[in-house]
């Protein structure tokens, strides 16, 4: 009698759990790609490089930010991130100091160096554009495995690469997007685009990288990042060059006093 | 000092000219009054037109660990003598170790958090010629160790000279009535400009809290000015007396919301007074789901000498807008009302600014006072309601 009454819970557990366990699949699969995405980035120890955006408008006309770019790898938790301006010429010396958090809001300030202000910048503006580009803060912040959850899609094929497509759903607060598509190289576990749904679900953006290049042997980076507005028809093209490797910075050189004196 | 830093600069320049960067911008600027002067067959006019250029050297070696930054400025005013002027906003060698720097030359710092007045920040002298609002400061002479740590952020200054206070000269506008007569500087330190002062400043940040206590001995940086009969016409005399001034600074960054306080307490001439100024900035980001965030801001200001204070916030309320479209061309605008809680004098204020194409700014500044009492400290300002119009080309 109790083995009989054993044998029907398990019978009945296992038809209550089975749509859910499908479910799972395309859940942690997703997970498990992202998370061998990460792993493949992990070990950068931090890096320099320099950047421009190409701002363009729905009429074409364009203009031009310089950049420079500076990280430290965190371990267990978000990098820490310096960007300092150089172009347009009256922004010159501004910088922003970022430390992204996995599961914590991230930590943002912005020095004004003709006012020599260093001003806290609320998380809340996560979704706003950074410099005036179709990049939003939360873009180029940096992606953490915990900061989503995500769901495999299907596998497909895009400019001859294989791609495994996921779906990604921000799970921190005051995001832009309900969610994301990202199309990830199934060989070499990056990114080769990825496609935004704004807060009502309509399709926003879409940032596609191309011209990757291997550092070290192992980290791959995109020189050209794209990103196009479909709701605005404006575009900003991100070229990446001078990427350097483990060039021995440390916490020292991005805080509060490394923020005021970047140049 | 001055010297020594000049020779090294000038060293560098022969040296490592191909290393050395330039920048900095030269600017156009109008200033119209909308009416008459205050006084009759006053010399003041209706017209200001000026130029100004601030270019900026920069030199740094030793792995960034070591740099020289030189940043001059000028401006020449087309009829007030004494708005025409030169400044050194910084000549400074900065030395970077492990965790602390040390900084030696001429300089500008920062101390304050909120917007409609900085009770707490006394390290440099207000250009006054340059904007009646306070902003603007000349560069001062300091020797600055700066440690960062997990305890906080530590800067100890030494102040080793002096620097006025700039005022507009006679033909100058806005001014004040009857006009300040720098050249009868008084002091109440008998080493005059050269006393040294000295500073202390401790930033630590609790999570969303960020916390700042400065401490100040020397010559306060606000003069209290004396009308004196000086060859026949009565002028105003500046007269600097030494001061303590403990300040504390706060911000909280609570999602939307910006929480603000600056207070201070200052011994000078045998008195002791507080000060305080609190608010908040609520931001509405991407206001009616455009990229552009709208800061609605409100402060009040409390000085507890009352109507006896030298400074004209001493009951007051500060209500302003500020507008940021986040656009590629930077537009930003910040309206503000400070208005007197006793006298309902106000003062309204919109400065706003623009890029046009990758190097020119347009800035546009317009002053307004209304309700101005005859025995106010504004009361000079009473007909010099201002549109002031700056472009400027940065290279």
């Amino acid at each position: 009698m109790l083995k009989k009454l054993k044998i029907l819970t398990l019978l009945f557990l296992a038809i209550l759990t089975l749509p859910v366990q499908a479910t799972t699949t395309a859940e942690s699969r997703g997970l498990e790609i992202s998370r061998k995405a990460d792993s493949k980035d992990t070990g950068f120890k931090d890096s320099t490089a320099h950047l421009t955006m190409e701002l363009k408008n729905k009429q074409g006309q364009t203009s031009l930010r310089h950049l420079r770019v500076k990280s430290l790898e965190v371990e267990a938790d978000g990098d820490k991130s310096l960007s300092i301006f150089d172009k347009p010429a009256d922004v010159k010396g501004t910088a922003f100091l970022t430390f992204s958090h996995s599961k914590e809001a991230d930590e943002q300030w912005l020095y004004l160096p003709a006012l020599k202000r260093v001003k806290r910048i609320s998380s809340k503006n996560k979704s706003g554009p950074f410099m005036g580009s179709e990049f939003a803060y939360e873009d180029i912040a940096s992606q953490e495995l915990d900061k989503y959850t995500y769901k495999y899609i299907r596998d497909e094929t895009i400019n001859g690469i294989d791609c495994f497509v996921i779906e990604r759903y921000p799970s921190y607060e005051n995001s832009g997007y309900t969610r994301q598509q990202v199309w990830v190289n199934k060989q070499e576990y990056r990114p080769e685009k990825i496609v935004f749904y704004d807060r009502k679900d309509s399709l926003l953006k879409t940032l596609n990288y191309s011209n990757y290049k291997q550092y070290e042997g192992q980290f791959w980076r995109a020189d050209k990042m794209h990103m196009e507005n479909h709701q605005t028809g404006k575009s900003t093209l991100l070229s990446w060059f001078d990427y350097k490797f483990k060039t021995g910075l440390s916490d020292s050189d991005f805080n509060r006093s490394s923020l005021k004196r970047a140049k | 000092m001055k010297k020594h830093l000049l020779t090294l600069v000038l060293i560098c320049c022969s040296n490592n000219l191909y290393s050395m960067e330039w920048s900095g911008n030269l600017s156009v600027q109008s200033r119209l009054f909308f009416d008459e002067p205050l006084a009759v067959n006053s010399q003041q006019h209706d017209q200001y037109l000026s130029v100004a250029a601030r270019p900026e050297l920069y030199h740094s070696w030793d792995d960034d660990t070591q740099s020289i930054t030189f940043t001059p400025f000028v401006r020449l005013d087309q009829h007030d003598k004494e708005r025409s002027h030169t400044d050194i906003h910084e000549l400074a060698w900065q030395r970077v170790f492990d965790h602390w720097e040390l900084k030696i030359g001429i300089s500008k710092v920062y101390w304050g958090v909120t917007e409609s007045q900085h009770l707490v920040d006394v390290i440099n002298q207000t250009d006054l010629v340059e904007n009646t609002d306070g902003e603007d400061k000349l560069g001062q002479p300091m020797i600055r160790a700066s440690t960062e740590q997990d305890w906080g952020l530590l800067d100890v200054y030494l102040l080793p000279f002096f620097r006025e206070r700039s005022f507009a000269g006679i033909e100058g506008r806005p001014r004040a009535y009857p006009v300040v007569d720098t050249d009868l500087v008084q002091y109440e330190s008998s080493d005059e400009e050269r006393h040294i002062d000295y500073a202390l400043r401790w930033l630590q940040a609790f999570d969303e809290l960020e916390l700042a206590l400065s401490y100040f001995n020397g010559t306060s940086r606000e003069p209290l000015l004396t009308p004196t009969i000086y060859n026949g016409s009565t002028v105003l005399l500046p007269y600097y007396p030494l001061m303590t001034q403990y300040g504390l600074a706060a911000q909280a960054t609570l999602g939307n919301w910006l929480w603000k306080l600056e207070t201070i307490h200052r011994q000078w001439l045998n008195e002791n007074y507080n000060a305080t100024t609190t608010g908040f900035e609520y931001t509405l980001v991407g206001l009616m789901e455009s990229s552009a965030d709208l800061g609605i801001i409100t402060e009040y200001l409390y000085d507890n000498r009352e109507q006896q204070a030298s400074s004209f916030l001493e009951n007051d309320i500060m209500v302003g807008l500020r507008l940021a479209l986040n656009d590629a061309q930077s537009t930003e605008a910040l309206l503000g009302f400070i208005v007197d809680l006793d006298t309902d004098e106000t003062i309204i204020s919109l400065e706003a600014s623009r890029r046009l194409g990758d190097n020119w700014k347009l800035e546009l500044e317009l002053r307004s006072f209304h309700h101005l009492d005859n025995n106010s400290l504004l009361s000079s300002l009473k007909q010099d309601d201002m549109l002031q119009i700056d472009l400027a080309c940065y290279f």
